[in-house]
Parts: C-alpha cells; sequence; structure tokens
C-alpha cells in the first residue's frame, strides 16, 4: 500500500498502475475522486439497474395491493362507480414505486460494497486507520493479482512517487 | 470610466486557506473534542422543558379524548391539520436542497445540506404526531391507515386523499432518512478514526459500516446519491401536492381550487427556506462556521425565499380572484369573510408577513445582513403558520347554512400540544448537532481548492 500527497498524485499513480497491467488493487481516498474511477475503469451498471427493479416492483405492488383490495377484497359500492378506478390509484402507486426504488438503491448499493464490514486487513496500517477518511490518498495492490511480486510491486510503487509504502497485514 | 464586467463569478463557497485537515478538523471538533457553548444547553433545556409539555398534552388527550381541544361543528379540522401541514412544509426545504440543488450542481448546498437534511427529518417526525393523535384514539387508526389483514377483513379507502396521504408522508420520512443516513456514511467514518476513546469508536464504527473510501465503493455510492436526489425530487414536489388534495379534494369553499398543489409546494419550500435560515444564522454564530456557512450562503436562501415568497403571494391573489370571477356565491361570501369577517386581522397580517414584509429581500444590503434576514425568516415562519389557520378555519367557520355558522379558538391543550412539538424540534436538533457532523464533511472536502486534480481530462 503506498500512500500519496494529494489527489492529483493519486490518479497518476492510478493510471499508471493500470497501465502497467495490474487489476486487483483499489485506490483509496476522503472523497470521492471522478479521475480515479476512470483510470480504474470502472463501469459499473448495477446500481442504476436495481434502483430500476425496484420502481417496478414498487409499481407493481402498489397497484396491485390497490386493485386487489378495492376491487376483490373490499369492494364498496358507492353509487354505482367502478371497482377499479385507476386514476385514483396513481398517488399510492407513485409513493411506492419511489419507496421501492430508493430502498433498493441505498441497500443495493451497500450490499454490492461489502458492506457493513466489520473488519479490513487496509486498516491494519496505522497511516491508513488515521488518515484515510480525513486527508489521505492511499492506493494497494493486493496480492493476489496475477503481475503481483513483492519487490516489483514495491519497486513499482516507489517509482510511482508514493510518500510513504507499507506492506498490509492479514 | 469604471466598467464593471457584466458577470463577475460568485464568491467562492468556502473562506480561503482552508486544508482537507482543518475542514476536518473544525467540523469534526464540534462533535468530539470542543465544550459546546453556554447557548446550547440553554436551547436544549427550553427544548426539553417543551417537549415534557407535549408529552403531558399528549397523555391528557389520550385519557379525556378530543373534547379537550376546540374542535367542534362546524370546524371539524382544528390545529392538527394547521400544525401537521405546517411541519411537513418546514421539512421540504431540506429535500429541496439535498436533491434538487445537487441535481443542478449548485456547489453551495454542500455546507447546508446535513443540517437541513436533519431538519426536514425531525420536521416530519413532529406533522406525523397530529395525524397520529388527531382522533384522540391512535391505537385504532392502524386499520383504517394501513393495508394489513385484519380479523374484521376491512381495508383502507385508497380513493381518499387521506390515505394518499399515509403513504406520501411514511415514504418522504423513509427516503428522507435513507439519503441523510447515506450522507453521513463517509463522516461516521471521519469521526470512526478521530475519536479518542474507544466506545466512541466502537459506536460511530458501528455506524460508519466499516467505510473505508475505495474507489470502487465511491463510483457505486454516488450513483446511488445521485438516484436518490433524482427519486426525492418529484417525491418531494408530490407530498405536498398530495397534502393540498387533503383540501382541494373537499367540496369546501376556498379549498376547492386546482391552484392548490403548486401554491402549497411554493408555500413548503418557502416556510422551509425560512426554517434553514431561523436555525443556521444562530448556528454559525454559536459555532464559529462563518467559513463554511458564508454571506453568500445566506444570500442565496434569502433569493430562494424571494422567489417561492412572491409564487405564494400570487397565490393568495388568485384566490381573491377565483372568489370573485367564480360567480358562486358561497366562493365570493368566503373571500370576503376572510377579509373582513371575524378572522380578518389573522388574514391582514398573513399577507403583511408572507406576502409584503418580505419584499424587502429586494435589498441586497438585507439580504447579507444576517439578523435582518433572521429577523424576516421569523416573520415568515409566523406567516406561513397563519397561512394554514387562515384556509382551515375561515372556510369552515362559516357552514353553507347560516344556522351552522360558528367560531373556532383553540383551548389551552392545542396551543400546549403545538408548542410542545416546536420544544421536540428543538431537542431533537440540538442533540443531533451534539453527536453528528452538522456540516456534510466529505463534501467540503471537495470544496476545498486542493481538491481539483491538476492536469488530465475533466470529467
Amino acid at each position: 500500500m503506498a500512500e500519496f500527497d494529494d489527489p492529483t498524485a493519486l490518479v497518476q499513480a492510478t493510471r499508471r498502475t493500470y497501465d502497467e497491467g495490474y487489476r486487483v488493487f483499489d485506490s483509496y481516498s476522503p472523497f470521492p475522486i471522478h479521475e480515479t474511477f476512470e483510470a480504474m475503469h470502472i463501469e459499473d451498471r448495477r446500481v442504476p439497474l436495481l434502483v430500476l427493479g425496484g420502481g417496478i416492483a414498487g409499481m407493481l405492488a402498489g397497484l396491485g395491493l390497490q386493485v386487489w383490495v378495492s376491487a376483490y377484497a373490499y369492494p364498496l359500492n358507492i353509487g354505482g362507480r367502478p371497482y377499479l378506478s385507476w386514476p385514483m390509484f396513481v398517488p399510492v402507486t407513485f409513493e411506492l414505486t419511489i419507496l421501492f426504488a430508493a430502498l433498493a438503491a441505498v441497500f443495493g448499493m451497500f450490499i454490492l460494497n461489502g458492506l457493513p464490514m466489520p473488519y479490513h486487513p487496509v486498516f491494519n496500517v496505522a497511516r491508513f486507520a488515521e488518515h484515510a477518511s480525513q486527508d489521505g490518498f492511499f492506493l494497494a495492490i493486493e496480492a493476489t493479482d496475477p503481475k503481483f511480486s513483492h519487490q516489483a510491486t514495491r519497486a513499482f510503487l516507489r517509482g510511482l512517487g508514493a510518500k510513504e509504502i507499507n506492506d498490509v497485514a492479514h | 470610466m469604471d466598467l464593471k464586467p457584466a458577470y463577475a463569478p460568485p464568491p467562492p463557497v468556502i473562506a480561503p486557506g482552508h486544508t482537507f485537515g482543518t475542514v476536518t478538523e473544525q467540523v469534526a471538533a464540534i462533535v468530539l473534542t470542543r465544550r459546546h457553548p453556554y447557548s446550547w444547553f440553554f436551547g436544549l433545556a427550553i427544548g426539553f422543558m417543551l417537549s415534557m409539555v407535549l408529552l403531558m398534552s399528549i397523555t391528557w388527550l389520550l385519557i379525556k379524548g378530543t373534547g379537550i381541544w376546540g374542535v367542534n361543528a362546524p370546524v371539524g379540522w382544528g390545529f392538527a391539520i394547521i400544525n401537521f401541514v405546517w411541519w411537513i412544509g418546514i421539512g421540504h426545504a431540506g429535500t429541496l436542497i439535498s436533491a434538487i440543488l445537487l441535481l443542478f450542481k449548485q456547489d453551495w448546498r454542500t455546507s447546508i445540506n446535513r443540517f437541513a437534511e436533519a431538519m426536514t427529518l425531525f420536521a416530519v417526525a413532529c406533522a406525523g404526531i397530529f395525524p397520529l393523535i388527531h382522533t384522540g384514539r391512535p391505537w385504532l387508526a392502524a386499520y383504517w391507515l394501513l393495508p394489513y389483514p385484519n380479523t374484521m377483513g376491512m381495508w383502507p379507502q385508497f380513493r381518499s386523499p387521506l390515505i394518499w396521504d399515509v403513504f406520501a408522508v411514511t415514504t418522504y420520512l423513509t427516503v428522507s432518512l435513507l439519503f441523510w443516513y447515506v450522507g453521513l456514511v463517509p463522516d461516521l467514518a471521519t469521526l470512526r478514526d478521530r475519536a479518542k476513546s474507544i466506545h466512541l469508536r466502537r459506536l460511530y464504527g458501528m455506524l460508519a459500516l466499516g467505510w473505508r473510501g475505495s474507489a470502487r465503493h465511491w463510483e457505486r455510492y454516488e450513483a446511488a446519491y445521485l438516484l436518490l436526489a433524482g427519486l426525492s425530487t418529484p417525491l418531494v414536489l408530490s407530498v405536498h401536492t398530495v397534502v393540498s388534495f387533503d383540501f382541494a379534494v373537499g367540496l369546501i369553499p376556498g379549498w376547492h381550487a386546482t391552484i392548490f398543489p403548486p401554491y402549497f409546494v411554493a408555500g413548503a419550500v418557502y416556510a422551509g427556506f425560512a426554517m434553514v435560515l431561523t436555525l443556521a444564522i444562530p448556528l454559525r454564530v454559536m459555532y464559529g462556521l462563518q467559513d463554511f456557512l458564508t454571506i453568500r450562503h445566506l444570500e442565496n436562501m434569502a433569493k430562494v425565499m424571494l422567489v417561492t415568497g412572491l409564487i405564494v403571494f400570487y397565490g393568495y391573489i388568485m384566490e381573491a380572484f377565483y372568489g370573485w370571477y367564480s360567480a358562486n356565491r358561497y366562493e365570493s361570501y368566503m373571500i370576503f369573510n376572510r377579509m373582513t369577517g371575524p378572522y380578518a386581522p389573522f388574514y391582514w397580517v398573513l399577507i403583511l408577513s408572507n406576502g409584503l414584509i418580505p419584499q424587502l429581500l429586494w435589498m441586497k444590503r438585507i439580504r447579507t445582513t444576517p439578523i435582518l434576514l433572521f429577523l424576516i425568516a421569523m416573520v415568515v415562519n409566523v406567516g406561513m403558520w397563519l397561512e394554514r389557520f387562515v384556509i382551515v378555519v375561515t372556510s369552515l367557520h362559516r357552514d353553507f347554512l347560516p344556522s351552522s355558522w360558528g367560531m373556532y379558538w383553540p383551548t389551552r391543550w392545542d396551543i400546549m400540544t403545538f408548542i410542545g412539538t416546536i420544544g421536540l424540534f428543538i431537542t431533537l436538533f440540538f442533540l443531533f448537532i451534539r453527536v453528528l457532523p452538522m456540516i456534510s464533511i466529505f463534501e467540503m472536502r471537495t470544496m476545498v481548492p486542493g481538491a481539483k486534480v491538476r492536469g488530465g481530462k475533466a470529467h
């Protein structure tokens, strides 16, 4: 794991790491840096898809509930008006669409991110545990990367101009 | 001749000289290390005492029933709905700031969104109390509000705006809570890493869910956050629209008007921004946050208030116009009675405080003087409450037949319940600023000049 001074250095290092052929690595920053996403070629469309799915599920649930209640389970004949008065079902359908989509967005995001995660080895690095959430910019190449070799990777990180390099204990 | 440029870039949203470290330090210290000002204890004490008043008045209500309130025929809707609409409206500014301004990339929202969202949650919580207790028998409310299979085989009436309200408000509360919590997670991680005591570290650690700032996480996080903002935007517009349907679907003169949804939504944003200013102006002085809550923030909020205030004022003018143009004797009598009848003073104070006094905001000097802005915000808070009082009471107290005319005055229990919810709001808000960062730290970091990646292509 290497630490860098500022966002610019981190982005450059991330770009070089990707170009060097490393794939199992991650960059850590105290706020989102869009350039790192590009540098790592992250393209995850699953959150938006989950939201779409949640929204459709919410719409069907809302509409289904109201149709079932008003036309089958508890039909009330009020002056011969239709049981399936769908325009009156729009507001609740709309609200449930939003509700399910929002729940899908939040829980989907946390689950895809593997959170909550009570333990992660990166926190074993003292500098990381103290600064990653405040003003530290880190890049960690994982040992499971096919290209990883303790000596070569360390030398590579040094070449990127890292401020400090640490091994992450498991 | 001195030529001014036609467009000067707006002043920065954060005072110069800040780094990632100082921003983190200054906001996190409020929660973790700094001594709290006496005004904090004073405010919490007042809020706590008033919350006790709320508990007492609810207890008495549950023992005696709604007979302790001033509602009766013909005015069957009194303080409960007035306060409900007032509180729900106040909540709207939080969502507007956090969602709509995010979508419009208004970066000045960053320093106000966290506590505005908290304000939304607490205001909606206060609002929710009234529909729950308004029958005096809240334990019976479950089966006519919530669709669940019960032994009576009964289901809610989905064609009623009151049921729509239940769905709109609970969805609004849930989504606001999610939005707020998602925004908090990276900041909770910061607090976890800064806290000195092991208990605090564990507590914030649990709440932070093990957030570690990985780029892969940030990418999904931003996608989810943006989508939540996109979902909250139509949601917030729908909530007060549905609230206005409670009135507009009824056939009461003064309520049955198509202008209600937009007029209510604008009123909600207006009231909400007034409340945000009411909270922000003392806070920035109490905690020395002038670097983050700059005059530019206050001025922008004042501008939003001015615009929404004008929409609301247009609504008042249109109501009067309808009364005349409808050629309906009940409609025209309603507006005539509103202006000259027994509740006329309320109406004219309303026009003064929501329509006329806020016109002072046209002057830049007033928009940039915190104390004057605070006073105007207070006037608008009162004005928006009066608006709901006038709408509810003046339409109801003159029924269609003069034989069923009457008057409505709140009893001491009505007033104590209302003041009690203000106490609850203050208590929750003061506790919030004590235990959670009131400004979004990680978003403030992106405002620091050093956060921009130099070279490389812009995204």
